[in-house]
């Protein structure tokens, strides 16, 4: 027992001078690790900060100063632009524009991206045929998209010759307000759609087969299936869809470009082209870069109030 | 460790945003003392000149010129390089390369941003480089094509180009649907704008295709191009001054009315959606100026007459670009220098292949007829060499985009079968009055 009775302090010297040496060591490992790590991710913390930082900051400066950039104006106005852009009757339209819309888009995107991605996760003969026709247009040029749309929404177009040959006199879709707006919701739809529809398939496809047995075992029918069961379990999916088409939805802009200009009138002048019209039209980069910031503001309050009501509707954070 | 590191970053990150204000502060123009403006240098210097034709053969000729320039002035000038910018968005383009301080040294100008241009300040005085070029004879360019361009006993642009605006008319389509020649109803006095409604509505019906259209409002969009046929209304959008909106004057509600009328009551003019592409054979007639000849194929036969008589007469409207000296370009001494070259006597008659020039000398079917293959002698003589002199530019304003669009979003109810003329004009005179006011 003698010679095992009091290993305990030498061990503790023994420990002391071991973590004296080893604290440095670590704290170098530490310092090495840390530093590897600001490594990787300094490309993209120098995109991040060069592409998206700096200009929000620029804009947010910008938007306090009267630039005409014609004539090289420069003033301070403090929150000139903002109280400006509160009393501007056509600044009202675009946020009501936007908001159609939005709501438009978001909607028919999200309810028919959903039902093609139910319809194709069958195992049906020719669904990867389906699914590649309508992911296709995810791929095509915007603008070519948008050229080749105008074209078949004349009024002498391709749409009202085909409504024409079973014998309906189709409206001037681009010339009136309503049909210019149900149009540039439609073409965005049809072009994007084909995105969300993959995202939902995959999620779908994630969905335990048991699950779904089991309820239908229990008595549930289809729909209560797709209700109780599969929707829950797509929830995380639907939730990153529908922050994706909100504020996809809000940054609009060739489209409308190319096919309605803004209008008839203004009904078609969403936020974005509102702002392009202020910057690139007529010179006062101030104005439209108010303009930026309410828009930036805008998404984020959406993307926040759909981020913060996630825990009532989405499956895994229940 | 870390929160050194961390506050290292932060550092960085803090002194990359003050570097970024620093850099966009720089480029506001608040500070000129890095000579913007200013020609720095005894080297040799590049210049650079934005322009809306990517033809390759316009190019060709304005590189000839330029080297030629080059050649002669070597110590001057290295290098003169013509960027092309997208027609539809030129102006916008040019702007922002501006904005960002990074202003072409000379850049054609759109006629309806001409007095944008010209009041901003930021082009340079041409006169002084102008008149003391050597055989320039800058007194006999049309004062009809400087009027845009001058402020003050200063010039700030040299138009270039003024090509009058006349009737395309599809002679085959019009023979087939049984109706008189234009030519033949100048000939005998009645080539009025009544009678091209007339006969454009017979040739709609005859042959279901489409009647007549005023070049550049076929969208329904740019409503300045109605201007080729308003003037022989003595209609505008505006007083002389650009103060006051005129939309609900006589001329311009009666000039309206046609116009309605043409589209919906006699099917005269395309409504808005309808696409009729004279040049593919598809309407009776366009208005056009004399390049646009060159789009035809030979498929049907053609002429080119002056616009019709309105009811205040004949009013020749043409179509005008500038060619200006950016004052914030790097070279504008140098610009100017070669801005009286690539535009003196000689030269002008060589660019007189594709831009009818403002010079009397230059303004004879010889000039015009080497250059336009496709037209008679007669033809050039009655379109282009009699209306130059009397002719008007379209509207322009110093907020032209903004009044412009303003107008367009009210105008938009006039195309409706039953829009009430008056009605709208006043709607837009509401709309457009706070801005000519400002």
């Amino acid at each position: 027992m003698a010679p095992t009775a009091n290993p305990a302090p030498v061990r503790r010297a023994d420990a002391r001078r071991t973590g004296a040496t080893r604290k440095p060591r670590r704290n170098a490992m530490r310092r090495r690790e840390a530093l590897t790590g600001y490594l990787f991710i300094t490309p993209q913390l120098a995109g991040a900060i060069g592409l998206v930082i700096i200009p929000l900051v620029v804009v947010f400066y910008y938007s306090l100063h009267d630039w005409n950039a014609l004539s090289s104006s420069f003033t301070f106005v403090g929150a000139g632009n903002y109280t400006k852009l509160l009393a501007d009757p056509s600044f009202a339209d675009s946020l009501v524009a936007s908001a159609w819309f939005s709501i438009g888009l978001v909607t028919l995107n999200i309810v028919l991206a959903l039902a093609l991605a139910v319809l194709l996760n069958q195992r049906l003969p020719g669904t990867t045929l389906f699914r590649t026709f309508f992911f296709s247009p995810v791929i095509v040029s915007l603008v070519a998209w948008s050229i080749v749309w105008s074209f078949l929404l004349q009024f002498d177009g391709g749409i009202n010759g085909f409504l024409s040959a079973v014998g309906i006199q189709g409206p001037n879709w681009l010339r009136t307000g309503p049909t210019a707006m149900l149009s540039v919701i439609v073409v965005q739809v049809f072009k994007n759609v084909g995105l969300n529809m993959i995202l939902f398939l995959a999620a779908l496809q994630s969905v335990p087969l048991e699950l779904r047995e089991a309820a239908r075992i229990d008595g549930a029918r289809a729909w209560r299936v797709f209700r109780s069961i599969t929707l829950p379990l797509i929830s995380p999916t639907l939730l990153l869809v529908s922050i994706i088409t909100v504020i996809g939805s809000l940054e609009v802009f060739a489209q409308i470009a190319v096919l309605t200009g803004g209008g008839p009138g203004n009904s078609t002048t969403v936020l974005v082209f509102f702002l392009y019209q202020k910057a690139f039209r007529y010179h006062q980069f101030g104005y439209a870069s108010a303009v930026g910031v309410v828009l930036f503001v805008i998404v984020l309050l959406l993307t926040l109030a759909q981020f913060q009501t996630r825990r009532r509707w989405v499956h895994d954070e229940v | 460790m870390l929160k050194r590191t961390s506050r290292i970053t932060c550092s960085a990150a803090v002194a990359a945003l003050l570097i970024g204000l620093a850099g966009c502060g720089d480029n506001n123009g608040s500070d000129t003392s890095d000579s913007p403006g200013t020609d720095q240098a005894s080297q040799p210097v590049a210049l650079r000149m934005t322009v809306w034709t990517g033809n390759e053969d316009h190019l060709s000729l304005f590189n000839s010129i330029a080297d030629e320039y080059v050649a002669a002035n070597g110590d001057k000038v290295s290098s003169v390089t013509f960027e092309t910018l997208p027609y539809d968005e030129y102006t916008q383009t040019l702007t922002t390369q501006i904005s960002g301080g990074n202003a072409p040294d000379l850049a054609w100008i759109l006629e309806a941003s001409g007095p944008e241009f010209v009041a901003s300040g930021i082009l340079s005085d041409l006169k002084p480089a102008l008149e003391s070029a050597e055989g320039y004879n800058l007194d006999e360019v049309l004062d009809s094509a400087l009027a845009l361009w001058q402020k003050d006993g200063s010039i700030y642009a040299y138009p270039f180009s003024n090509s009058p605006f006349g009737v395309l008319v599809n002679t085959t389509m019009l023979t087939e649907a049984g109706q008189p020649l234009p030519k033949d109803l100048i000939a005998s006095g009645d080539w009025t704008w009544d009678k091209l409604r007339q006969i454009s509505a017979a040739a709609v019906a005859a042959t279901g295709k489409g009647g007549f259209y005023l070049s550049g409002f076929e969208s329904y969009l740019a409503w300045q191009f109605m201007a080729e046929a308003w003037d022989s209304w003595d209609a505008a959008p505006w007083s002389a001054d650009g103060t006051t909106c005129t939309f609900t004057d006589k001329p311009m509600v009666d000039f309206m009315t046609w116009y309605h009328d043409a589209v919906y009551v006699d099917n005269a003019i395309p409504q808005p959606g309808v696409v009729s592409d004279f040049y593919a054979g598809e309407a009776a007639m366009v208005t056009a100026q004399i390049s646009r000849a060159a789009g035809l194929d030979g498929s049907f036969e053609w002429d080119i007459v002056p616009l019709p008589e309105g009811p205040a007469g004949l009013h020749p409207v043409i179509g005008q670009a500038g060619i200006g000296v950016l004052a914030q370009g790097a070279n504008p001494a140098a610009a100017a220098d070669f801005l009286a070259f690539f535009t003196n006597p000689a030269n002008s008659a060589k660019l007189a292949q594709y831009f009818p020039p403002p010079r009397e000398s230059l303004l004879n079917t010889d000039v015009l007829g080497a250059a336009n293959p496709l037209l008679t002698a007669e033809q050039l003589q009655a379109v282009v060499i009699d209306q130059m002199p009397d002719a008007v530019t379209l509207p322009s304003h110093v907020v032209f985009a903004e009044v412009s669009d303003a107008a367009r979003i009210v105008l938009d109810d006039l195309w409706t079968a039953q829009a009430d003329v008056p009605s709208v004009m006043a709607n837009i005179c509401e709309a457009i009055d706070p801005l000519l006011g400002n």
